[in-house]
């Protein structure tokens, strides 16, 4: 499968601390790579590089090549705004803006200079079908997005980044803050959505990587300990260090 | 043992302490309510006076444009008309709200979004210089500078809205600006974030999320700005011409309720038509600025439902 988003020697360092020690990571298209490691490990940090997220964060110094297909992430040039159209992004806390579910996913759409209501109505319907929460909202399309439960919340976030049509959703911790019922939803979330879109997912919960992801990458204090694919990994893992996670030795 | 009983059975210390604070506090509560309720009720029984006491009709006040409360007309009734007063009254706040919104959401924004380190310390001490000068001031550079300014570029005298517009907006432009900053600052860097990451520039950003979610927030600093405005009574006074009379367009001298107060209360005898008068505008001053205050309640609720 060709590879959507290659990185090579990535480093990372907020002013005199360095978080990321040089990681190189590639991205299949339409494969679901789960990034996994203890807290603080630099996987979040790592996933904010690929949209450039972090740029907003002073003093972030990074190093090293990232690039979606051919174009450079970090040359000088790069659209940033065309970027994170093409690379979406879920944040760990649902957040939703205080308008209707309608506004909400409509949002990237206007962005974009959508104004047509036909082709609206349809990308809203469609993407919140793909996110599993059509059938739940489709009675309360005006109604405030806030005044829905957390997990509802979050499938209208996700359905917000999918109506943009990125290429790639990255996903940060995204059922962190919700119970195991909104969690699994979530999760078929993505199972249905894996074939149209390249998912990138940090998580905490080594059994969500485990039943979702067809890659995963362990990392430790912001190195790359192994990288590959699932059922290997979780079964036969090369390294102790993973195979002490995996097994909660640590984290 | 007796002295175990008489430990439990009598109020410790602490107790008496917890008290007598309290104490203290309801003391402090009570003497305020009263001051509170002592000046709504003088202000309205003399307010209501010229109705009750001296038989004046409320449509009339209200609607009268006549004001000369010290004579009567050719028909022996008192004329006593407030309404080119309102007017005036209205003319000013509204304009200067209108006027200082857009520079006070701007002066707002930079310091939030666009430089919040640079912009807050520059400007931060700035706005609070701005709110430390005493209005006789503001109505002295009015005087000095505004109305000359204005008779030279439009003619006429250079008193009048124009001219009370103009101080006014530069005295709550500090207060429509510190009140927005603070519901701009409160719109959570979540909602930032994820419209950036949905591919919003930092413009459309702010516009379509910072702005609409601060909205509750920032409409409540144009109402407390308003509710300044109509107060303000030295500075206007100085610049507005002090004319009852009907405003005719923005460079006519007239008279707004506070300036009108403030002009006419030393030249009035305690009891007197004239006198009862005066109130009568006190009263509606008032009524209005409670009227300002349910609507940034009213406001805070709905946008508090929002979230």
């Amino acid at each position: 499968m060709p590879k959507i988003i290659t990185s090579k020697d990535v480093h990372l360092s907020y002013g005199p601390k360095e978080a990321l020690h040089g990681i190189s990571l590639d991205f299949e298209e339409h494969d679901i790579t789960a990034l996994i490691g203890p807290s603080g490990c630099g996987k979040s940090t790592y996933l904010r590089c690929l949209n450039r997220m972090n740029d907003l964060i002073k003093g972030v110094k990074i190093t090293g090549s990232m690039k979606l297909e051919d174009q450079d992430i970090y040359a000088p040039g790069t659209d940033i705004v065309d970027l994170r159209k093409r690379v979406g992004m879920v944040f760990q806390q649902p957040n939703p803006f205080p308008f209707s579910v309608y506004e909400n996913v409509a949002y990237g759409l206007r962005l974009a200079g959508e104004k047509d209501k036909h082709v609206l109505d349809e990308r809203v319907e469609t993407s919140l079908k793909q996110a599993a929460i059509w059938d739940e909202v489709k009675d309360h399309l005006y109604e405030n997005a806030l005044s829905f439960s957390g997990g509802q919340q979050q499938r209208i976030c996700v359905a917000r980044v999918l109506a943009v049509q990125p290429e790639v959703v990255l996903l940060d911790e995204p059922t962190s803050a919700l119970d195991p019922i909104s969690s699994a939803k979530i999760e078929d979330t993505l199972m249905n959505i894996r074939d149209q879109y390249t998912i990138i997912i940090v998580t905490h919960n080594m059994q969500q990587a485990s039943r979702i992801s067809d890659k995963t990458a362990f990392l430790l204090n912001g190195d790359l300990v192994e990288f590959s694919k699932t059922e290997k990994m979780f079964i036969h893992p090369d390294d102790e260090k993973t195979s002490d996670y995996l097994n909660g030795k640590f984290g | 043992m007796d002295e175990i009983k008489h430990d439990l059975q009598n109020p410790s210390k602490a107790t008496h302490e917890d008290l007598f604070g309290r104490g203290i506090t309801y003391l402090c509560i009570g003497f305020v309510s009263l001051l509170v309720i002592s000046i709504l009720y003088f202000i309205t029984t003399r307010g209501l006076a010229t109705f009750t006491t001296n038989h004046v009709s409320l449509w009339k006040f209200l609607s009268g444009t006549n004001w000369n409360p010290s004579l009567l007309d050719k028909h022996g009734n008192p004329q006593i008309g407030a309404l080119p007063m309102i007017v005036t009254s209205f003319s000013v706040t509204v304009l200067a709200a209108v006027v200082a919104t857009p520079f006070a959401l701007g002066v707002a924004l930079f310091m939030t979004e666009i430089a919040p380190e640079r912009g807050t310390k520059i400007l931060q001490p700035v706005i609070e210089l701005l709110v430390g000068i005493p209005s006789v001031v503001y109505g002295f550079i009015g005087l000095s500078v505004i109305v000359p300014l204005i008779r030279h570029s439009f003619g006429g005298t250079g008193f009048g809205i124009l001219a009370g517009t103009l101080v006014l907006f530069v005295m709550v432009l500090p207060t429509i600006t510190s009140l927005s900053v603070d519901s701009i600052k409160a719109v959570p860097m979540f909602y930032r974030s994820a419209s950036l990451a949905l591919g919003a520039t930092r413009w459309q950003t702010i516009y379509k999320v910072v702005l609409r979610s601060a909205t509750p927030g920032i409409l409540t600093a144009v109402i407390f700005g308003m509710s300044r405005a109509f107060g303000e009574a030295l500075a206007v006074q100085m610049v507005i011409g002090n004319a009852v009379l009907m405003p005719h367009g923005l460079l006519t001298p007239s008279s707004t309720l506070t300036s009108q107060l403030t002009t006419g209360i030393g030249n009035t005898t305690m009891g007197t038509l004239p006198n009862n008068a005066l109130w009568s505008l006190a009263l509606i001053l008032l009524l209005m600025s409670l009227v300002f205050n349910i609507l940034v309640r009213v406001i805070g609720k709905r946008g508090a439902l929002k979230k």
